[in-house]
């Protein structure tokens, strides 16, 4: 009982802090910040798939630099005067492209940011899960899939931008992007979505559903013979945190006004997977704590010493998998038991037994 | 005709690099379950060795032996490199054994480190290494032309993979690498020293990467991210051939290397990369387990 009120406070203040943070940070901070929750939201979606079912996707990139492309089109076409988008001038095209057309719409333009990434990982996640193409494989596969689409949107410069990518953009539904008060009401936006699929995400794993999630990550094969297709929630699964790392991409780039080929790449890929493992994979509000943290500490250490960046995050790595494989979220679970009374010990041992049977 | 002389020869000449590249990944995954996402700066190494030794021979000794550098320089990156393999099996891999998950990430940081080491020491830019002049020119056979590089990295390749198997199959430590990697638990059971064949496998595998780092300086210049690009690839070879056996690497490795230089071939870079992924893709709808797979009564 008290477990389940301790929850929602923790939760409650988390978001707390996220509403007055404005009030006490720079716009420059807050822009930061805006940022760093986009990132929360593709931690969350990753919590679910790796913490909660036991998959492990290396190319999140993939669907992040979908959704932000997405976006990023309707606005390149907003930003474009002529009705054509500069990098499609000097590569000498006269007429837009079809699938930029469509993108005129700044409704299609939201909606294909949520559903391109959904479908594309389902189609993978379909075609992998179904042969029963598991655990490792499954992550190098992901990889593969990172260094295809990378390689596609750099060589198909005409329409993508290439290695630069899409960015000056002025305005979205006319409103001028680098107003203060656009970035406070994006902010804002950025906050409630995350709230929005934080709750989705919790419900999902409280309920039957979620319980299924475990089960697959700790004995899939048992569930097959109890007679569950574990490939169908494991398709599911994927593709609901493949639209999440969409809807982040979308307000990524609504917030920092710039998607490249090289944000969605190996390194931001896994770099993902590493906030997800410092905040506690098994915890959702503890991989969107990972997420802020991890790069607020990206962004304080690279300003001053950019060359330790890369030693000190190759370093987190060992670290957290050596010393903490259940990320922050673990470390206080256990703080907590040291100074927790005796009954509530039996319980957790309880618990622990519970699992081993399982 | 010649045509397609040529680029089998091309495909033949990346398929031996890439299963120089595939075959450490394929022991150390087959034998210890061990994800090594750091094989590529192995590669690094190799390539960083050849070239620190170049340097030392134009400094240090008279012009006339400097062709000599790159026979020295095959064994000594098989060496740094396996070292540093042993170091790194002993500081971090072993205590990573079974957890396939996270051995991937962690030995990702390692990666991110030993790049980063590079770049503080030889410079983030690409040096180039200079290729000895026995080996600048070609063979001609009518109108198809085959460098003497690639002709050697070829022959290096080859040399390399049926000393390795000569080692698994005729040697004693050989055999007990291989009765690890089929059932664990009874050659520990039988007085296999499990933890010795592990070290020796990882220093094994790192090794093989160091002297595909050594032949890659022949094509090209060097950087701190040079096993970025083969990694990914080694992986779906070891993927496409299957897991616990070397036939499949081989195989696998081959068909890659000959797909995509045909596939390059008649349409772009990049359609090509697509079209091979796919082509994996498609393969494992056919066989999950890749190429050849050793049978086994167990589910997973």
């Amino acid at each position: 009982m008290l477990k389940k009120y301790s929850q929602g406070a923790y939760y409650g203040v988390f978001f707390l802090i996220l509403l007055i943070a404005p009030l006490l940070l720079t716009d420059f901070r807050m822009g930061l910040l805006a940022k760093f929750l986009c990132f929360a939201i593709i931690a969350v979606g990753l919590s679910l798939i790796w913490g909660f079912t036991g998959i492990l996707s290396l190319g999140h990139g993939v669907f992040f630099g979908l959704g932000a492309y997405c976006m990023a089109m309707y606005l390149k076409l907003e930003a474009s005067p002529s009705g054509l988008p500069d990098f499609m001038e000097w590569n000498g095209i006269t007429e837009l492209p079809f699938i930029w057309t469509l993108f005129k719409n700044p409704f299609f333009a939201i909606a294909a940011a949520v559903l391109l990434p959904f479908c594309v990982a389902w189609i993978i996640g379909f075609f992998t899960f179904k042969n029963r193409i598991k655990g490792v494989f499954f992550s190098l596969i992901s990889q593969a899939v990172v260094v295809v689409t990378v390689t596609l949107f750099i060589g198909s410069q005409h329409i993508t931008g290439g290695t630069s990518g899409l960015t000056n953009f002025f305005t979205v539904f006319q409103v001028p992007l680098a107003d203060p008060g656009t970035k406070q009401i994006l902010y804002f936006i950025t906050v409630a979505l995350l709230a929005v699929i934080m709750g989705v995400s919790l419900l999902l794993t409280k309920s039957r559903f979620g319980r299924l999630l475990i089960a697959i990550r700790d004995g899939e094969n048992r569930l097959r013979f109890l007679g569950y297709n574990p490939a169908i929630f494991k398709v599911f699964i994927y593709a609901l945190s493949a639209a999440f790392a969409g809807i982040a991409g979308a307000l990524f780039v609504l917030q920092v006004g710039i998607i490249s080929p090289e944000m969605m790449g190996i390194i931001p890929s896994i770099e993902m997977v590493l906030w997800v493992a410092i905040g506690g994979r098994y915890s959702i509000l503890g991989a969107a704590i990972g997420a802020i943290l991890t790069n607020g500490a990206k962004s304080f250490l690279s300003e001053t010493y950019p060359d330790f960046w890369t030693i000190f995050l190759g370093g987190l790595f060992l670290l957290v998998v050596l010393y903490l494989p259940n990320g922050l979220a673990g470390l206080v679970e256990q703080i907590k038991a040291r100074f927790s009374s005796n009954k509530e010990k039996k319980e957790v041992k309880q618990r622990e037994a519970d699992s081993l049977v399982s | 005709m010649s045509i397609i002389i040529s680029q089998l020869f091309n495909g033949l000449s990346l398929g031996s690099i890439l299963l120089l590249i595939a075959l450490g990944l394929a022991i150390t995954f087959g034998l210890m379950n061990i994800i090594n996402m750091a094989h590529g700066e192995f590669i690094m190494i190799g390539a960083y060795t050849t070239y620190v030794l170049q340097q030392a021979f134009i400094q240090y000794l008279p012009e006339s032996i400097f062709g000599l550098y790159f026979i020295l320089a095959i064994p000594l990156s098989f060496v740094i490199a396996a070292f540093i393999g042993f170091l790194m099996e002993k500081s971090i891999v072993r205590f990573l054994y079974e957890r396939p998950l996270d051995s991937l990430l962690a030995t990702w940081g390692v990666s991110l480190i030993l790049q980063q080491v590079a770049r503080s020491i030889f410079g983030a830019p690409n040096v180039a290494v200079v290729a000895p002049d026995w080996l600048s020119g070609a063979l001609t056979i009518g109108s198809m032309t085959f460098p003497y590089k690639r002709l050697f990295i070829i022959a290096l390749v080859g040399v390399s993979i049926f000393l390795l198997f000569l080692y698994l199959y005729k040697t004693p430590s050989g055999r007990r690498m291989k009765a690890v990697t089929l059932n664990r638990d009874m050659a520990s059971c039988l007085g296999v020293s499990t933890r010795k064949v592990d070290s020796t496998a990882f220093a094994l595998g790192s090794g093989f990467a160091g002297i595909a780092g050594c032949s890659l300086t022949l094509i090209g210049s060097i950087g701190p991210t040079l096993g970025t690009t083969y990694i990914v690839d080694a992986f779906m070879i070891v993927i496409l051939g299957g897991v616990g056996k070397l036939k499949g690497t081989v195989l696998a490795a081959l068909m890659l290397g000959i797909l995509s230089t045909f596939v390059e071939l008649s349409t772009s870079a990049t359609i090509a990369k697509v079209i091979v992924f796919a082509f994996i893709i498609i393969f494992l709808q056919w066989k999950p387990t890749g190429l050849v797979n050793v049978r086994v009564r167990a589910l997973d």
